[in-house]
């Protein structure tokens, strides 16, 4: 499912219409995303927590030319899901 | 940050009534656990992917008491976080 099959289920059942249905998914995401620059943790109960793992530096190698290369740290974006989501799923 | 957070953000922004926002914020929810319950996955651009996956079983350990447990097979929702979002968390 993309965004535009969403924004449609969303509107189905006419009490949402889709444009506003479509601002809401834009600016959610766009929460949870500015949030995370920051490297704030974002907590969506009944779904999961999205934050920010830190990555160190390290060695790695080209494996083409066997080169040894510095991989530089970085941040990345990490989501566990809520309890109630993961029985969802089962 | 937590979900009321965002839907103040949606009240402000769009000017919605706060139980409607809620009731928005709430059905996107509902519809992507819906969607990963039914083993299906979602894809949202310059954000990430919810997808699910089958594990097998394994044996464990319990770290505290060392003792072997089977874990037993099992669907699990991954994320993958988009190409887009990688790179705002690095600015």
């Amino acid at each position: 499912m993309n965004r535009s099959e969403l924004i449609k289920m969303m509107a189905n059942g006419e009490r949402i219409s889709s444009k506003t249905s479509e601002k809401v998914i834009y600016l959610f995401i766009n929460a949870i995303k500015i949030a995370l620059s920051k490297g704030e943790k974002v907590t969506i109960s009944g779904f999961g927590t999205f934050s920010i793992a830190q990555r160190k530096a390290r060695k790695g190698r080209n494996p083409k030319t066997g080169e040894v290369i510095t991989i530089s740290e970085k941040k990345v974006p990490r989501f566990k899901p809520s309890e109630s989501l993961r029985q969802a799923v089962e | 940050m937590t979900k009321s957070d965002i839907v103040n953000k949606i009240v402000e922004e769009m000017g919605l009534l706060k139980p409607k926002a809620e009731e928005a914020v709430e059905s996107v929810i509902n519809l992507v656990k819906d969607t990963l319950s039914k083993g299906e996955a979602i894809i949202l651009r310059r954000f990430g992917s919810f997808s699910v996956r089958d594990k097998n079983p394994r044996i464990g350990r319990n770290p505290k008491t060392g003792e072997e447990a089977e874990i037993t097979a099992r669907r699990v929702v991954r994320f993958k976080s988009g190409r887009h979002l990688k790179d705002v968390v690095n600015k």
